[in-house]
């Protein structure tokens, strides 16, 4: 007899020094269901994945397991349970191939006890192809793209024929077309009986693949309930704790002069052709599937990587060389897609990171100022609602949320006139996504220049002005917000008309 | 906002940031204790001397090792800087000239070690081993591996005085202020911890990565050539055999001091708190006669254990970190 609910999570609180992290929180996971978990940053998902997959150990409450209380050690333990995990974070080995990091700690073995290669490579291969995924288990994974890494750290999670799989933000890197193959994964996981816990910010998607939705504030339970009974508004006001009136506070603002004008703007291989303008006031998406070209633009604009023929001109002067300091002196400057990697120097302090692009205004007549320092970067941090204990405190200990306001901050404090935003609203929560949403509506009426790329497209329609489409490194279409259809973006995008 | 800052929270900063402080206070009432001798000015003056051509290195791999890049030929290159700059004195007589030949081989042989980490992007580590034993050769090749004495007031620098204090230690505190200068004072030096901790982000931040990395290494070079100057007059020769290693007692004077072997984190007064605790711990074991065979193996022993306590106290962090992500939120 198998017991219908498999897993059940009873009266679990969490301390932390100082935080009641988790407050008796309690759900149960039925047997083939999948139960999202939704709340903001900072509402003890993470925390509450962590105790069961035993990085955490509750101080009180349960972990059942088909009705038997369980006390998880860590993660081996978890997984020799049946539970696995997709982290938010990627771990992989990069110079290692494929088939070495989906078999990393399991490599299967022949008799004398040696690494089995060809079994690695020939199981590697199956699992691929069983799953639809078209690259070779011979390559390197630095050779791969952070959506392909993230696909292969879901396929390694479900290999092994999990009963709980956990997914803590699965989409937040990956495509459209990859988010369906996912749910198709997760279905059939359903179908053979595992359940699936999800975690995601991503509203629109939960209803798609949710039988169950259990929402958390601050800690606290506020409610667990079939999906079937809820709509995305009712999890919203949740969530947040009141109803979001307008999830894009999107405004008409008078618009200037041309700021950013590229022309037949190229990088071989890459792009092509690119051409496209921002005006005073203008915020204008880049829309395009993963791989269109649309972060190798504005990387190569910013002049962090190559580029070869065009014109740029920025506020009526053409350059002849982009480079990095050149342009944040011209007061164009851009958000990283990844803010961990460029946004940020995580084991430093919020000031040093808020203040890093702009130190000359505060160093001179030989030294630094420290009390200037601190009030602009706590009046930037006030501005953006950054939540931190102190200035102090070290960047890599906030949350995701917060590490984008920081880069945010960052390039306020230099005042730029254009920015270059690359997904400036990825893996953060409904809450801090609209205050983004607000702080580039406030930018656009003080007359700068904003791009937005993003993989999201209802924040595109919600939030710009004009979208140009890209696919296969060229712009294939350019629409006005009158214009806006999702349809036509998608027809775009995948190429099927041009303009 | 701003969660005002708790009592416990104030001295998990302190104890934080001014543990090694701590470590240092203990171990000066220890051996205070221990051995009459100790607490004497003499001793105290003779212990700061000793440890500060060590510590001018330090200073100089503190900056490197923040950056995320190191120095281990700083030894060789101040025996190579120091014996010409003992030549030099000796054919010319004149003290600001012999100055200025060891501080300009030293800056040369690190403008090459900037050279090879910035422009080939070669690791540190290699370079600066190879410019190790490059520098080492030209110093024997120079002096034909024969030591050069009669250096006459050559040793005006390192066995002088200005009133009480010895001439070395006042170099010693000139380049501590000179670091604690660039540190924290400096666009330069907050480029250093922003590269050493996150180099794609600090140039993608408008910081010019290659230039500050060469940067880096000429100071390094400007405080291996001072300190090749108050070697050789300290030891009344030009000895290019001298130094032997010296870098790795810079090294573990950085890393005693708390400077982070992944770079991003360290100090001015951490590394010469550092320098201190070497210097106590020497002179101690040496006024206890501890077995200088022993001597070293409490020496490598501290080494590991300074290293432990870096990658413990990275792990706390990183701990905290899984559950602040969640949880500072709430804290604030």
């Amino acid at each position: 007899m198998q017991a219908e609910i498999k897993l059940e999570v009873r009266d679990v609180t969490k301390l932390f020094p100082g935080v009641k992290a988790l407050d008796h929180i309690s759900f149960q996971v039925r047997r083939g269901t999948t139960h999202v978990l939704c709340g903001e940053n900072g509402a003890g998902k993470s925390t509450l994945m962590k105790i069961i997959n035993g990085i955490y150990t509750p101080d009180e409450g349960q972990i059942l397991l088909d009705g038997q209380p369980v006390k998880i050690q860590n993660p081996i333990h978890a997984r020799s349970l049946g539970i696995s995990m997709v982290f938010q974070e990627l771990s992989y080995v990069p110079e290692m191939t494929v088939a070495e990091n989906i078999f990393l700690g399991r490599w299967p073995l022949d008799k004398l006890h040696r690494i089995d290669r060809a079994e690695m490579y020939r199981r590697a291969q199956a699992l691929l192809d069983s799953q639809g995924l078209h690259y070779s288990p011979y390559e390197q994974l630095k050779n791969l793209t952070v959506s392909d890494i993230q696909m292969l750290e879901i396929i390694k999670a479900v290999s092994n024929d999990p009963q709980i799989v956990i997914m803590d933000e699965p989409t937040s890197a990956i495509t459209e077309k990859e988010t369906q193959k996912l749910f198709e994964m997760i279905r059939k996981l359903k179908e053979k009986g595992a359940c699936v816990i999800y975690i995601s910010h991503k509203l629109d998607e939960i209803f798609q693949i949710a039988d169950e939705i259990t929402v958390l504030r601050d800690g606290t339970m506020v409610d667990s309930k079939p999906a079937s009974e809820l709509d995305i508004d009712d999890v919203i006001q949740m969530m947040v704790g009141r109803r979001m009136e307008n999830k894009y506070p999107y405004e008409e603002v008078p618009k200037g002069d041309v700021l950013l004008d590229v022309k037949n703007f190229n990088s071989s291989g890459v792009f092509r052709d690119i051409n496209f303008h921002i005006r005073a006031g203008e915020i204008v998406g880049f829309a395009g599937l993963m791989g269109a070209g649309r972060t190798e633009v504005v990387r190569a604009l910013f002049g962090l990587d190559p580029s070869d023929g065009g014109t740029v001109t920025i506020k009526g002067s053409a350059k002849t060389k982009l480079s990095v300091q050149g342009n944040i002196a011209d007061g164009l400057v851009m958000l990283s897609e990844d803010r961990r990697r460029y946004g940020l120097v995580p084991i430093r302090s919020v000031m040093e990171n808020v203040s890093l692009a702009n130190l000359k205004k505060f160093i001179y007549k030989g030294h630094l100022h420290r009390r200037e320092e601190r009030d602009a970067v706590q009046e930037q941090c006030q501005r953006m609602n950054v939540k931190t204990p102190t200035l102090e405190t070290t960047v890599e200990a906030l949350s995701g949320g917060n590490q984008q306001k920081i880069v945010l901050a960052k390039w306020m404090e230099v005042n730029p006139d254009i920015l270059l935003m690359d997904e400036p609203t990825r893996g953060i929560d409904v809450g801090a996504k609209y205050e983004i949403y607000k702080l580039m509506i406030e930018l656009a009426k003080s007359g700068k220049a904003l791009l937005m790329v993003s993989s999201e497209l209802p924040e595109l329609l919600g939030m710009c002005d004009r979208i140009y489409v890209l696919s296969q490194g060229r712009i294939t279409g350019e629409l006005k917000r009158s214009e806006f259809s999702a349809e036509k973006i998608m027809a775009y995008a995948i190429g099927t008309i041009q303009d | 906002m701003q969660a005002k800052r708790s009592k416990a929270n104030l001295w998990e900063t302190l104890k934080s940031k001014y543990a090694i402080f701590l470590v240092l206070v203990v171990l000066f009432v220890i051996c205070s204790l221990l051995n009459k001798n100790f607490l004497t000015w003499n001793n105290l003056t003779n212990i700061s001397r000793q440890i500060s051509v060590t510590t001018i290195l330090a200073f100089g791999e503190t900056l490197l090792i923040i950056s995320g890049l190191l120095d281990l030929s700083n030894s060789s290159v101040l025996a190579f800087a120091g014996t010409l700059s003992v030549m030099a004195y000796k054919a010319n007589g004149s003290m600001l000239l012999a100055i200025l030949v060891s501080i300009a081989v030293a800056v040369f042989c690190n403008a090459l070690n900037a050279l090879m980490t910035t422009t080939f992007k070669a690791p540190a580590f290699i370079v600066t081993l190879a410019m190790q034993t490059m520098a080492r050769g030209a110093a024997l090749l120079l002096t034909a591996g024969q030591n050069v004495y009669q250096i006459g007031d050559y040793t005006i620098l390192g066995q002088g005085s200005v009133w009480i204090i010895p001439t070395p230690i006042l170099f010693m505190i000139f380049f501590f202020l000179v670091t604690r200068y660039i540190l924290n004072d400096t666009r330069f030096g907050r480029s250093l911890y922003a590269i050493g901790g996150n180099e794609a982000a600090a140039n993608a931040s408008g910081i010019a990565v290659n230039k500050v990395k060469t940067g880096a290494y000429l100071i390094n070079g400007v405080m291996v050539g001072m300190a090749a100057v108050l070697f050789m007059s300290r030891v009344n020769a030009g000895l290019p055999n001298g130094a032997q290693g010296y870098e790795t007692e810079a090294l573990t004077t950085a890393i005693i001091g708390g400077t982070s072997f992944t770079g991003g984190i360290g100090t001015a007064g951490g590394t010469i708190v550092g320098a201190f605790i070497i210097g106590f711990l020497n002179n101690i074991m040496n006024l206890t006669s501890v077995n200088s065979y022993l001597q070293q193996i409490i020496k490598g022993l501290i080494i590991a254990l300074a290293v432990i306590y870096d990658i413990y106290a990275k792990n706390k962090r990183t701990r905290k970190k899984m559950g602040n992500i969640e949880d500072k939120q709430q804290a604030a």
